[in-house]
């Protein structure tokens, strides 16, 4: 008989000290939860929160003229050092640099993600996947080095433009004011175009998850409720997308307000935030000034959410 | 020329709401619709039966505009329709998952349409109200699709169907999602409806029970094809084929070499299960009734019927009995089965 070697119980109790801790941890949900996230909200907690208050903190102290010392008095002093129109220009360079970086890639990206989201299939799906992926797979700075070659005076885009006999169109261009400048390497222009390659893969990603999940019956629902393409796409794709948008552009907005390699390598001499945080830190010792420059883009980010949230960007999620 | 075959002229004098000749939807190399030819009459209530990929979806998605016929000719109340996309087309659907907008509120969704349309809000809720009234869903106006449940989104989604008023609407597989109480609930309603707003409606299921119960007239599917057409009475009674006897209803399909021996006539047979009788120990058949004999091979209680399967020499027919009969025999029992000679209906040979 085959039976006979099947313990008789209907339950099995005991066992090892590893068994009875499964059994523990299955039968108790909510202790394994706890187990698996205190980890990771202590790290959270204590060093990514506890650095951020540091930092706000120091941008509360001031640095004393004459010695360089940082004063530990509490003083709003170095905020109000942020509106001196030097340090002020260099937040608005930032800020616009970011929105525009921001507005191009959402234009950009929208189709892309568009026709991964509803049209690409299988091999052309793989492929999407990795014409976004794959420059996240080299160096930033392989890649903004890169960049830099392109559009140097010497290189391909220089070359490209004479060839075609558009040299005129490249130096009108160049010959604009604020954005123009010797080369397109040494011009905001060329910083804004090493931006939006660099971050448009953060835009695309989010926008393309969120059409993904707009089923089709959603879009001929509209058009058989009588919506043109266009106006389906006012009411229906571009709502429910939305929260994709806004994830994207905090990407895309964020990593520009924050970046100080681009600027550096590419682009003319004139400071952003990033840069600004780096010099005050570094040689200059004024911790205070750059701990102030790094609470402007988290201030702005909030205002920027608010704001989001306020025009009904999350209302879909 | 295009003839319809089978399809005689609508005995009564209405104009054709919907008209498919000759129409044909290739995917790759499947044939979804192929060569369909179907009138339905304005205020019908069609439904279109049949299994999934059948093609009675992509009928369905024709009429809406959703797909282009590859060949053949379809006209809505005599407007010829190829070229002209769903938007332009005043032809309403309630989908499958409903597809109500979830960003929208359940006023919002109904009201879709007239928005579109440019119409005033104020106007515009007022009727959606209405539209929702007349699907009794009352004082859900401000709710979210997520926050409604599957009945309650199929109401939803019915009345932002009917709220611009259209010539067709299109019903796909509503009831599909729902259990079996709420669904046998809405068939009333949504037969009660149609009557009542006097608009042309069509039907998609896979439900033969559905069909028959809710629609004017009903078109089978098989293939890209239809098998037939007519009211649920006449193709219930007279299946043209093997596959509609098989789909619509039980039935027992007898070959030709069984039905000679059973019958004495050569030919393919439909037999419906509730028109065979289970004869008692020395009871006579009734008149031009014909009797087999064979062995019962099992026997199930389905509450208001039961069910037998009996091994008659060459088919294994199926019995379907309303009442208890005086003595229930038992498995591998002997029983003798007896019918009308009119139970009896001849079907085409093909297919």
């Amino acid at each position: 008989m085959t039976e006979a070697t099947l313990p008789l119980v209907a339950v099995e109790r005991g066992g090892g000290l590893l068994r009875r801790l499964s059994d523990t941890l299955v039968t108790r949900p909510r202790l394994l939860l706890a187990i698996l996230l205190a980890p990771p909200l202590l790290w959270l907690g204590v060093v990514y929160l506890g650095a951020l208050f540091a930092l706000l903190l120091q941008s509360f102290f001031s640095i004393d003229e004459f010695s360089g010392l940082i004063r530990h008095e509490f003083t709003l002093k170095t905020y109000g050092e942020l509106l001196q129109p030097a340090n002020l220009d260099i937040i608005i360079r930032t800020v616009t640099m970011a929105a525009c970086v921001t507005l191009v890639s959402a234009a950009i990206a929208f189709p892309i993600a568009y026709y991964a989201a509803r049209y690409a299939r299988g091999r052309w799906k793989a492929l999407f996947y990795l014409a976004v992926m794959l420059p996240l797979w080299s160096s930033y700075l392989v890649r903004v080095y890169a960049w830099k070659l392109i559009l140097a005076k010497e290189g391909i885009v220089t070359w490209i433009f004479a060839e075609l006999h558009l040299s005129w169109l490249l130096d009108g261009i160049l010959a604009l004011p604020v954005v123009g400048g010797p080369s397109l390497s040494i011009s905001y222009l060329g910083t804004f175009l090493v931006f939006l390659y660099i971050w448009l893969p953060f835009m695309i990603l989010p926008v393309q998850a969120s059409l993904e999940r707009v089923p089709a019956s959603l879009i001929e629902a509209s058009g058989d409720l009588g919506a043109t393409p266009r106006q389906a796409f006012a009411t229906v794709i571009l709502p429910l997308a939305l929260p994709g948008v806004v994830a994207g552009s905090i990407f895309t907005f964020s990593l520009t307000l924050g970046d100080y390699i681009i600027p550096q390598i590419v682009g003319s001499s004139r400071l952003f935030i990033g840069q600004a945080v780096y010099t005050h830190q570094g040689t200059a010792g004024n911790i205070p000034l750059a701990a102030a420059f790094t609470v402007v883009p988290i201030v702005i980010m909030g205002f920027y959410l608010w704001g989001a949230k306020k025009l009904g960007a999350f209302n879909a999620l | 020329m295009v003839e319809a075959p089978g399809l005689a002229p609508c005995a009564v004098a209405q104009p054709v709401a919907v008209r498919f000749q000759q129409v044909s939807r290739h995917f790759g190399s499947v044939r979804a619709v192929d060569a369909v030819d179907l009138e339905i009459a304005a205020g019908e209530f069609f439904a279109m039966l049949g299994p999934s990929g059948s093609g009675k979806t992509t009928c369905l998605r024709l009429i809406a505009g959703f797909e282009q016929p590859d060949a053949g000719h379809i006209e809505i109340f005599g407007d010829t329709v190829e070229g002209v996309p769903a938007y332009r087309r005043n032809v309403n659907t309630v989908f499958q998952d409903y597809a109500l907008f979830p960003h929208m509120t359940v006023l919002d969704n109904v009201a879709y349409a007239l928005r579109i349309r440019g119409m005033a809000k104020a106007e515009r809720h007022a009727k959606a109200r209405q539209a929702l009234a007349l699907v009794r869903l009352e004082g859900y106006d401000d709710r979210r699709p997520v926050q409604l449940s599957g009945g309650q989104r199929q109401r939803v989604a019915l009345a932002r169907a009917l709220v611009g008023e259209p010539k067709v609407l299109l019903l796909d597989e509503p009831l599909g999602a729902l259990d079996l109480k709420l669904r046998e609930q809405m068939q009333v309603e949504l037969k009660e409806l149609q009557r009542r707003l006097g608009i042309t409606f069509v039907f998609v299921t896979h439900d033969q029970g559905e069909a028959l119960s809710m629609s004017d007239r009903l078109a089978v599917f098989n293939d890209g094809r239809i098998m037939q057409v007519g009211t649920p009475e006449e193709v219930y009674a007279r299946p043209r084929n093997r596959f509609v006897a098989g789909f619509v209803g039980a039935s027992n399909v007898l070959e030709p070499e069984i039905a000679e021996a059973l019958t004495g006539l050569r030919g393919h047979f439909s037999l419906r299960p509730e028109r065979i009788a289970l004869l008692g120990a020395g009871e006579s058949p009734a008149p031009d009734s014909l009797v087999a004999e064979g062995r019962l091979e099992s026997l199930q209680f389905h509450g208001a019927t039961r069910r037998l399967t009996v091994a008659v020499p060459g088919v294994t027919l199926v019995v379907t009995l309303a009442a208890a009969p005086a003595r229930l025999p038992q498995q591998g029992e002997v029983v003798r089965l007896a019918w009308p000679r009119a139970a009896l209906h001849a079907m085409d040979e093909s297919s």
